[in-house]
Parts: C-alpha cells; sequence; structure tokens
C-alpha cells in the first residue's frame, strides 16, 4: 500500500477499476496518511466515511480534499474564520455536485487563509499551515491546506480558489501543479464570494494528467453561475502528448527584474533551454502595465470582497455577538468574528468605495484594469503562451512578512495580473533551491486555451522529474 | 494620510467594533497601502473604459419557474437564534 504514494491520481482510479485496490481501503490509507501528517495542519476536518456519489469516471474511487470555502451539503463549511465557524452547508457547490457525478471521495477539508486573504496561510484561525518540504516555511496561500496537502501526498489531488494566486503560489511553494482556469470555465456557484469578478475554483495535483481528468470534471457551463461561459464542453485529455514543435512561448522582461530571486531565474533559464531543444520558440513581449497589477488589484478585490462580506453580520447565520439593538449586533458580531487581514482588506475596500473617494480609487483601478487586459490582448498576437515565474522566491519563512501587509501583497507579483485579465494560467515545479525548496513556473494561456497549457506542461513533465519528488515527512 | 476621525469614519460604514489600538494601527497600515496605491495616478487614464467585468455583456434570462427547494429546515439549523420558523433579532421598531 506504501507505494500509493507514487502513483497518480488517474493510475489510482485504474488499480480500483481492474480489482488491484478497493475503494476502502485507497480512502483508508489515505486518511490514516492525514492522521499521521496532522503537524502540517493542512486540514480542517476529516471524514471518517467518504462523500461520496453513484457515478462513473477516469477517477472513479480516489480521494479528493476540498478547500473550506466551497460548499458540501451537510458538511461544515468555516472559511478558516471565526465568523463562519459553526456553519453547515446547505447545498452542495455546483463542482461538488460534478465530483459526485463522476465518483470521487471526498475526503475532507483543507486549511486556508481565512476567507482566502493572504498569501502564507497564517491568516487561518486554525493556525498555520506548514510547507512540508521544511515545517518552518509557509506553504503559500491562500490555497495552503491544499497545496500542502498534495505535496505531501496526503492526498492524491485537491480543489482550490484563485483570486489573485492563491492556487499557483502555493502550487509553486509545494512544488506540485496549480491551475487556475479561464474565468467562467468552472462554475463559481457554493464557493464563498471573495472578489467575484476574479475569482475561479481549480485543481491542485501532482502532475497534468490528473490535472486534465479533473478539469473535465470540474469545467463546464453552469446556470446557476450567471458569469459561467456557455461553451461546449472539452476533452482536456485530448492533449497529453508531448508536442510543442512550432510553440510560441513569450517572455515579459517585466516578470524578470528586480526582485526575482536569482536561483528562480536560474531555474526558469534552464527550462527555457529544455523547451527550446524540443521546438518551441522564445519572443520577447511586453506588459508594460505590469508595475500597476498589484496596487490595481488590491482596490479592484477588496472592493468586492468588502461587499460580499457584508453578508456576515450575526443575522441569519455564524457568529452573533448579542447586543440591545441591531446596529450592535452587526458592529460588534463582525468586530469580533473577522480576523486582522479580512478587517484591513474590509476596510481597504469600504473606503475605496465610499463617497469622495469612489472615483480616484475604484474607477481609475477598473481603468487600469482595462490597460493590463489590452496589455495581453496584444501580447497574444504573437505568441501561443507566456511563461513567467510564479513567485519571485521560493517559500519564506513564518512571520517573515506579517508584520507588513505590503510586503505580503507585493509577493504576488507575477500572478495578479492574470485574474484581472480573466485568463488561464497553471504553475508547476521547474526546479530546486539549494535549500531543497521547490521553485514553481507559471504558463499564461489565452482566454479558454486550457488545451494548449496542458499539452505544454505534460510535455515538460515527460522531460523532466521535478513534480515526482516527494517531501521526507519523518 | 488616514488619521483616526477616517478609520471611525470607515469602520462604522463597514459596520466593524475596532479596539483603540486596532484603529491606531490600522490607520497607519491603511495610509501605506493607500501610499502605494497612488501609484495609479501616474497613469492618464481620461479615456479609457473601465472594465467592469469579465464575460458578463449579456443579461442572462431564464423563466421564472417554481422550482421545489425544500431547505427551510437546513437554513433555520445554522440561524443564531430562531423561533418558530422565523429569524430573532433584536427589536427595530421603536
Amino acid at each position: 500500500m506504501d507505494n500509493l504514494i507514487n502513483l497518480s491520481g488517474r493510475e489510482i482510479a485504474e488499480n480500483i477499476k481492474n480489482g488491484e485496490l478497493n475503494d476502502k481501503e485507497v480512502y483508508s490509507f489515505f486518511k490514516q496518511r492525514i492522521k499521521n501528517s496532522s503537524r502540517l495542519n493542512a486540514f480542517v476536518e476529516i471524514y471518517d466515511e467518504p462523500i461520496m456519489g453513484e457515478g462513473v469516471s477516469f477517477l472513479k474511487g480516489v480521494p479528493i480534499a476540498i478547500k473550506d470555502n466551497i460548499c458540501i451539503k451537510g458538511k461544515k463549511i468555516t472559511c478558516a474564520s471565526k465568523i463562519l465557524a459553526t456553519h453547515t452547508a446547505v447545498y452542495d457547490a455546483t463542482v461538488i455536485t460534478r465530483l459526485k457525478n463522476a465518483g470521487l471521495q471526498i475526503i475532507g477539508t483543507a486549511n486556508m487563509d481565512e476567507f482566502a486573504f493572504g498569501s502564507s496561510t497564517e491568516n487561518s484561525c486554525y493556525g498555520p499551515v506548514k510547507n512540508p518540504w521544511d515545517i518552518e516555511r509557509v506553504p503559500g496561500g491562500s490555497s495552503g491546506g491544499s497545496a500542502a496537502a498534495v505535496a505531501a501526498r496526503l492526498v492524491p489531488f485537491a480543489l482550490g480558489s484563485d483570486t489573485g494566486g492563491s492556487i499557483r503560489q502555493p502550487a509553486a511553494f509545494c512544488g506540485v501543479v496549480g491551475f487556475k482556469p479561464t474565468y467562467g470555465r468552472v462554475s463559481r456557484y457554493g464557493l464563498v464570494a471573495f472578489g467575484s469578478s476574479l475569482d475561479q475554483i481549480g485543481p491542485i495535483t501532482t502532475n497534468f494528467t490528473d490535472c486534465a481528468y479533473l478539469l473535465n470534471i470540474l469545467c463546464g457551463f453552469d446556470e446557476f453561475d450567471s458569469t459561467s461561459a456557455p461553451l461546449a464542453s472539452e476533452d482536456f485529455t485530448q492533449n497529453l502528448k508531448e508536442d510543442i514543435k512550432g510553440l510560441k512561448i513569450g517572455i515579459p522582461p517585466e516578470y524578470f527584474g528586480k526582485g526575482l530571486a536569482p536561483e528562480v531565474k536560474a531555474a526558469l533559464t534552464e527550462m527555457m533551454e529544455l523547451f527550446k531543444k524540443n521546438g518551441a520558440e522564445f519572443i520577447d513581449i511586453n506588459l508594460p502595465h505590469t508595475e500597476y497589477a498589484v496596487a490595481t488589484y488590491y482596490i479592484i478585490g477588496s472592493s468586492e470582497a468588502s461587499s460580499n462580506l457584508q453578508r456576515f453580520d450575526g443575522i441569519k447565520y455564524g457568529l452573533r455577538e448579542p447586543a440591545a439593538n441591531l446596529k450592535d449586533v452587526y458592529v460588534k458580531t463582525r468586530g469580533k468574528g473577522f480576523g486582522e487581514e479580512a478587517k484591513r482588506r474590509i476596510f481597504l475596500g469600504t473606503y475605496s468605495l465610499s463617497s469622495g473617494y469612489y472615483d480616484a480609487y475604484y474607477v481609475r483601478a477598473l481603468k487600469v484594469r482595462n490597460l493590463i487586459k489590452k496589455d495581453f490582448d496584444e501580447a497574444f498576437k504573437k505568441v501561443d503562451m507566456i511563461l513567467t515565474p510564479t513567485s519571485p522566491t521560493a517559500a519564506f519563512k513564518f512571520g517573515e512578512k506579517t508584520t507588513d501587509p505590503l510586503s505580503m501583497y507585493l509577493s504576488d507579483i507575477y500572478t495578479i495580473s492574470v485574474n484581472l485579465a480573466g485568463l488561464p494560467a497553471v504553475s508547476f515545479p521547474c526546479g530546486f533551491t539549494k535549500n531543497n525548496l521547490p521553485i514553481g513556473a507559471q504558463l499564461i494561456g489565452k482566454d479558454f486555451s486550457e488545451n494548449s497549457l496542458i499539452k505544454a506542461g505534460f510535455s515538460y513533465q515527460c522531460w523532466t522529474d521535478f513534480h515526482k519528488r516527494i517531501p521526507d515527512l519523518k | 494620510m488616514v488619521d483616526k476621525k477616517t478609520v471611525e469614519y470607515v469602520a462604522n460604514l463597514a459596520r466593524i467594533e475596532i479596539s483603540l489600538s486596532e484603529a491606531e494601527y490600522l490607520g497607519i497600515q491603511l495610509s501605506k497601502i493607500l501610499d502605494y496605491i497612488d501609484k495609479l495616478k501616474e497613469l492618464d487614464v481620461d479615456n479609457v473604459v473601465p472594465m467592469r467585468g469579465m464575460n458578463m455583456q449579456n443579461n442572462i434570462f431564464r423563466n421564472d419557474e417554481v422550482k421545489e427547494c425544500k431547505v427551510e429546515e437546513d437554513i433555520l439549523k445554522n440561524s443564531p437564534q430562531r423561533e418558530g420558523n422565523y429569524f430573532k433579532i433584536p427589536k427595530v421598531i421603536e
């Protein structure tokens, strides 16, 4: 059974199908592995019995972890916040319905930054998740629990959500594949909203084969999400082929400048050599508004968050602080229930939307968002996809950035533009630092070009074995 | 600079109670973040159209049909305080 950690999710499903394994023993194996690794703090809840539907798919029987901001009917959903700690979901998110219809075994909920606000999982009310490669370091965030669990092989794969890099940056820090689909590709119904024009759910896996099979299950039109893209379903597994001849990859100098760690840059350079050797062509492109992305994002993301989080008021669900009048119930409940970072974002958003500042901050940010989107439109006239680092550095240490929120925000500099433009992007391991910490590369594609990203990533994993390395948990 | 008065004003708009020490450091941090955000003022955006969302150019319509949805009890179970099939809150009418 110990060999299970070396198998992909797809291989586990194959073994279950042909009778080599049965789904109950697979579930027990991973459940035990999660329990043995509790010091990573990657999970909020572990289910004794799997949540499982009757359906059939190429991943039937494989356990999966769900970020704790996605509704699973009848189960607790906390968003790692005190304000929701006692809440039970009353319906299934569309992605959960889809996983049930595909016969996967939901094994539990993954720890995260409160309401997905953060880049290190240090903002969880359940305490931080540890990076399995070095437990003195952060796993990234906000989907830190999902990424750490997959990296440590506590579960073959997990779902995360990505508003400004929350799937890709932890995937980079933990050495796994984190895919943020095009906005509208995966239904947001049942995902607790943070930034409604930015949020997407996506898979975190160890390899591109599992990523493609999971995307087949997750993607598709949903009438319950008014921003869902009305497209015919695609088979992403068609592109699990090693073939990148003639691929045109753009390199934006704005993503390789000041602040990029030399080791990260070196890993990307080596990766480029491999792509060239196998027939890809690299073309210099420019994304001139990159330096404005973080500022734009923190206005738009926080504004949307301050609006979305108004619903947590102590009336219909969650925490309620008793008070003599209704307004004081709101004020005291929200004061006690929200953590520090949630308050900071709500304040920033409320301020940017308030009378007198709305045009100066919010509307201006919406205009710059358009400029950022146009940069990508121009670049994609010349190239098929864009290669960048996922994060300027490998995983940082706990506490390193908590006293200065701005330095934490700036660590998302390479992932944020993608959400503002609504594009698909994936982070995957492309090397290790001399301290044995994973380094992530990011490929950014055109709208709805998930298939091309999968083909490029799959090809790279045919030539390398960074994705097969497993952290030593002893 | 986000002064104490502004922090209190925003706290009231956001309906969040904060302590004196929270008000102090939130003011300092927000000032720092807004200083950084002022970077956006470098750009001339007079003729740029604000991007108000993704692929939302069209309204999505559907027929107004009644569908069964029996989750009242599940929803009420989550309420901090209830009375029968109602959410109970402090009195709002004088």
